[in-house]
């Protein structure tokens, strides 16, 4: 059911996926060391960009390439768009250097989106590590709009270490919520850090949501989401509630150049976000 | 007040064994605190005894030279700390420090050794957890080793 919240259904793709829009940067905050969040504006001005959580845009730095980056911002606030990444090579280096006023190649938004509408009236447990809490925060966002739908809700979130939590600010706030569990661990710390060490899967155990009647939105590396799987049906979570967002290198993302070819999917079309029963003849070694 | 044994018995590690054995193994704990910032135990230390948390949290420590004293792990409400009293050196291998205020049962290790011996099925039942617990560190200690989150998201 569509809802006045809800800007845009499974549908919600690019009208022609492969016009170019120009964005301006509004703002780029650092988030971590090696992450940083753009805060975008349509040049034209007048633009809604709609999407759906858990979606992703292709940006593309003039002169320099396009990747595919999953938006980070509140689905229900279509004016500006928030990308947040992690510098790993030429494209995303980049993009850090871009100041206030510079313009980007926006094309999108792409692919599937997490089942925020098929949470409500269950518990939805939220399993993020590292960067996989981007394309999550839209998701909790609109959950958090209407709170009042879902049943508990429960974020658990692994980072490297205490200085490598994304978002931190906005987790200490999550977490002051009564009707939101927090939990984060990281996987090192130094002496004095009075939150949890350990791995993500270790909180699995301990959460507290039914099992039975749960939704569970997975998104970080492939090992983390691996295990983190085996921990949510160890405590009952069937493989058609668990929902995993996948990541392969993209070109064209709109399903014509099989660059993202996984199986017999392409992520960028029939993903990212896949649900875990479809995707368990091709996971091997998961073991799912 | 809740005693010893009815502790045990609420306890997810004990819940399950047979009530008998679980006032057995209660007749060997005793109640302990610890306050913010206190050693449950440190590196070095004879190991005479491991800790069942109720509450609080305890962060495993180990001094790198150069870096400081750096936590691999914590522990909360419900966990297991310390198996090192079972195999020889018989010494803590790390340091356990209170990062809140922490409540716990501490176990004498040779009295459970003992009750153990006098009946083989106990024994059997009581190392069979403990088996779940190490292969469970285990197996979270190899995935922190992988170091998840430094390359790829
Ligand atoms: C659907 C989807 C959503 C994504 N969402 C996000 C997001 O929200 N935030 C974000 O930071 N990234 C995200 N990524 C990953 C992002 O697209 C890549 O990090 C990016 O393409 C790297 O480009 P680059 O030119 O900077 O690196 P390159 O120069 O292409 O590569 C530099 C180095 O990084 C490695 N590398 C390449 N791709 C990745 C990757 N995916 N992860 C880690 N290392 C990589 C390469 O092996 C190489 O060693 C997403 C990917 C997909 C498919
Ligand atoms: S990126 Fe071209 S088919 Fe998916």
């Amino acid at each position: 059911m569509r809802t006045d919240l809800d800007p845009r259904g499974a549908e919600a793709t690019a009208l022609d996926p492969m016009a170019v829009a120009s964005y301006a940067v509004r703002r780029l905050k650092g988030e971590t060391d090696d992450t940083f969040t753009l805060e975008l504006q349509p040049v034209d001005g007048a633009a809604r960009f709609s999407f759906a959580p858990g979606q992703f845009n292709m940006l593309y730095v003039f002169g320099v390439g396009e990747i595919p980056i999953s938006i980070s911002s509140d689905p229900l606030k279509p004016k500006t768009l928030w990308h947040t990444t992690r510098e790993v090579g030429t494209v995303t280096r980049a993009m850090r250097q871009l100041k206030p006023g510079a313009v980007l190649g926006v094309r999108g938004p792409f692919g599937t989106h997490w089942p925020v509408d098929e949470c409500e009236a269950k518990d939805v447990v939220i399993v993020a590590g590292g960067i996989g809490l981007a394309p999550l925060r839209p998701a909790l966002y609109r959950i958090l709009a209407q709170r009042d739908r879902y049943g508990r809700v429960v974020l658990l979130y692994g980072a490297r270490t205490p200085a490598d939590i994304l978002y931190r600010s906005e987790l200490e706030r999550w977490r002051a919520r009564f009707d939101l569990e927090v939990y984060a661990t990281v996987d090192r710390a130094m002496s004095g850090w009075r939150g949890n060490v350990g791995v993500v899967t270790g909180l699995i155990g301990r959460a507290p949501f039914d099992a039975l009647n749960t939704v569970a939105l997975v998104c970080g590396p492939e090992v983390m989401m691996r295990f983190t799987v085996q921990e949510l049906q160890r405590r009952g979570v069937r493989a058609q509630a668990i929902h995993l967002s996948m990541e392969r290198n993209m070109k064209c993302a709109v399903g014509f150049c099989g660059h993202c070819q996984f199986g017999p999917w392409f992520v960028c079309k029939d993903g990212p976000v896949f649900r875990l029963d479809r995707l368990r003849e091709w996971l091997g070694k998961w073991e799912v | 007040m809740k005693t010893i044994a009815d502790l045990v018995a609420e306890s997810a590690f004990f819940r399950e064994l047979a009530p008998p054995y679980q006032q057995i193994l209660a007749g060997c704990g005793r109640n302990v605190v610890f306050k913010t910032g206190a050693f449950v135990f440190r590196e070095g230390d004879e190991s005479r005894e491991f800790y069942l948390l109720r509450a609080g949290k305890v962060a495993i420590e180990v001094d790198v030279p150069g870096r400081g004293a750096m936590i691999i792990q914590t522990l909360g409400e419900g966990d297991v700390l310390s198996w090192s009293w079972m195999v020889p050196p018989y010494k803590k291998r790390f340091d356990a420090r209170a990062v809140e205020l922490t409540r716990a049962i501490a176990f004498d290790g040779a009295c459970i050794g003992k009750k153990c011996e006098a009946d083989a099925k106990l024994g059997y039942e009581f190392f069979r957890r403990f088996t779940v617990v190490i292969a469970e560190r285990l197996a979270a200690t190899r995935l922190q080793l992988l170091d998840l989150y430094a390359d790829r998201p």
